[in-house]
């Protein structure tokens, strides 16, 4: 089997080719998506841990509703917002099994907050997988409580504004603000365009393929772990993939920062 | 070691009754008159008396404790979550979906009197929201109405045994007197009901996989989803019927009643009697499915005349109109706000409608 070289070849390596963890089906991902490059890594994590059959996925609802569609495990579809309650319900019942959501920003910062805060809170041992594209996507495009004061959406046509609706709401600040987890981190996700040439740096794929196997980790050790993906939505911000990889870059890393947030158990160190 | 023999109330009773079952996880949020179902459940939790007994949460909100049951549900756990009117109205999305995706749980209403805050009262103003649906899209529960502390005790186990046998959410509709009420019960010596669960979310062994979902966006998997489960509320109909008749084969008034107003109807009936009045009582103890084989043989066999008795605006008068199919009369009596009607009030209203 192939390596992908990369900046963090070093420290983890993805895997190229088929994975048993993947369903091999083509997804609906628009171009350029990282929903797409989510789903492999979370596969590849499930695999090198070698934990497939003791997996279930909980879909949220939103773009990553067909998640079981790529993914290769058991699937239970939440109702919107509600993943981290249903994967609640199974962990409790079921502690040896390894319980996972991908959300989008819609899901678990607007409509699913508490069921997000108050997982995250207790501490329960399961994982949360945050893509943060900064708007809702499957519905095409209306603010998200994380689209940046100015963007127009199709509910803000003359961009967000502050006075109305608040400042974006920062869902990594929060929950590292808590006792509960145990691992929260934020990861810019996209190929990252390199000046002003035809380069691209893979790094944001190899750091989240670390951060996916560490949130793992981290379940299996028995703690909440939180990932936010930095990510993009150029169909619906209206954008060439080339533009919605700089405006991810350039304007959403200021307001949402990466890095990692809380490790209490130093997964990241070990 | 506690006798079998106790005197609780209604909603200590529904506990325990849920404990014997084998009840594995319940997901608690508080709301009067329902909390002392989730007290009790947290004093019992971890006894060695209920070694199946695993998981007690209280959420955050009625939807989280829904969502946990529906977590915990596709597992293949017996799960249950009890709530009032204003939290039944939440556990409506959550019931939905489980509908939906066809995994069996346990959803108790305690009913007070509505609609918003209202009062901690007893009313039967959530029988629509019980029986029709109640969340969005087409569905339908099973609904139990217990009428005693008895029963109260007695349903969790057959609404245990209905959820999975036919794959639904099951609801038990009890009121607020019910679960307020003391008297003394005996637990029968049941087994506890295993059920295979094949279909359970517990990772997948191989290439079989289970996917629990309720998302079916090609038209022709959505219609045959749909036909499925309707098919299968037609079975659920045809065989699940249960009611209860006292002194009706002489009948020529029966009155229909349901929960605690079922017992004040039999006492009214023994007055009625002894005025010299034929009349008789139904009780549905299935409000859904709707028992009307055994009321419609009511009808058939000559009774005129039904009085439907309930604690809200008429809600169960519509579904014995549809079972007596036109031929008798259906008038009825209410009371709302809390109050019970006096068996008197519903004796000389019967006799003024018999005469």
């Amino acid at each position: 089997m192939t390596t992908l070289q990369g900046q963090a070849a070093s420290e983890y390596e993805v895997k190229l080719g088929r994975l048993p963890t993947l369903t091999g089906k083509p997804t609906h991902y628009c171009a350029g998506c990282e929903h797409g490059v989510l789903t492999r890594l979370v596969a590849n994590a499930i695999d090198e841990l070698g934990v497939r059959e003791k997996t279930v996925l909980v879909d949220s609802v939103g773009c990553s509703v067909f998640a079981h569609d790529y993914i290769n495990t058991d699937a239970v579809q939440s109702p919107h917002g509600r993943a981290p309650a249903v994967m609640t319900g199974i962990k409790r019942v079921r502690p040896d099994l390894l319980v996972f959501a991908v959300q989008g920003d819609g899901d678990a910062v607007s409509i699913g907050l508490l069921e997000l805060v108050y997982a995250a809170s207790r501490g329960e041992p399961i994982t949360v997988f945050l893509v943060n594209n900064a708007i809702y996507g499957m519905t095409g495009g209306q603010m998200a409580p994380t689209t940046p004061t100015g963007m127009v959406t199709t509910t803000t046509p003359r961009g967000r504004d502050l006075i109305d609706t608040g400042p974006p709401l920062d869902a990594t600040k929060l929950l590292a603000g808590l006792e509960g987890p145990s691992y929260v981190k934020r990861v810019f996700l996209p190929v990252a365009p390199m000046g002003t040439t035809d380069l691209y740096s893979a790094r944001g794929s190899l750091e989240g393929a670390k951060s996916v196997l560490n949130a793992f980790k981290v379940q299996l050790r028995g703690g909440f772990s939180f990932v936010e993906f930095i990510s993009t939505c150029s169909v619906n911000w209206k954008m060439s993939v080339l533009e919605s990889k700089r405006y991810s870059s350039e304007v959403l890393t200021k307001i949402f920062p990466p890095g990692l947030y809380k490790d209490k158990m130093g997964i990241e160190t070990k | 070691m506690r006798t079998e023999k106790q005197f609780v109330k209604g909603n200590e009773a529904l506990a325990l009754g849920a404990l014997k079952a084998g009840m594995n996880a319940y997901f608690a949020y508080p709301i009067t008159p329902s909390s002392e179902i989730p007290e009790t459940l947290a004093t019992e939790f971890k006894s060695p008396e209920y070694p199946e007994f695993k998981i007690f949460l209280q959420a955050a909100s009625e939807l989280e404790a829904i969502n946990m049951v529906i977590g915990a549900a596709s597992t293949g756990a017996k799960v249950m979550t009890a709530t009032s009117g204003p939290g039944f109205s939440l556990k409506q999305e959550g019931i939905s979906y489980g509908a939906a995706m066809e995994i069996p749980f346990l959803v108790v209403d305690v009913n007070r009197a509505g609609p918003g805050l209202g009062n901690l009262g007893p009313e039967q103003s959530d029988y629509f929201q019980a029986t029709k649906g109640g969340g969005h899209g087409g569905y339908k529960n099973i609904v139990l109405a217990p009428n005693s502390v008895q029963e109260m005790a007695a349903f969790p186990a057959l609404g245990f045994s209905l959820a999975f046998k036919h794959r639904c959410p099951v609801v038990i509709l009890a009121d607020a007197f019910l679960g307020q009420l003391k008297e003394d019960i005996t637990f029968p010596k049941i087994a506890q009901e295993k059920f295979e669960t094949p279909w359970a979310a517990t990772g997948a062994r191989g290439a079989e996989r289970h996917l629990i979902v309720s998302l079916h966006l090609d038209f022709a998997d959505q219609s045959k989803h749909a036909e499925h489960l309707m098919s299968k509320y037609e079975e659920v109909g045809m065989t699940e019927q249960r009611s209860e008749g006292y002194l009706t084969s002489d009948a020529d008034v029966v009155l229909v009643a349901y929960g605690v107003v079922s017992r004040l109807c039999r006492r009214a009936v023994n007055e009625l009697r002894a005025k010299g009045v034929r009349a008789g009582l139904f009780r549905p103890v299935t409000l859904s499915p709707f028992p009307i084989k055994e009321l419609k043989s009511l009808a058939d066999r000559g009774v005129r005349k039904f009085v439907v008795v309930e604690l809200n605006m008429g809600q169960m008068v519509f579904d014995v109109k549809l079972a007596v199919e036109g031929k008798g009369s259906v008038d009825f009596i209410h009371k709302l706000g809390g109050f019970l009607p006096a068996s008197s009030d519903i004796v000389s209203r019967v006799e003024m409608i018999s005469r």
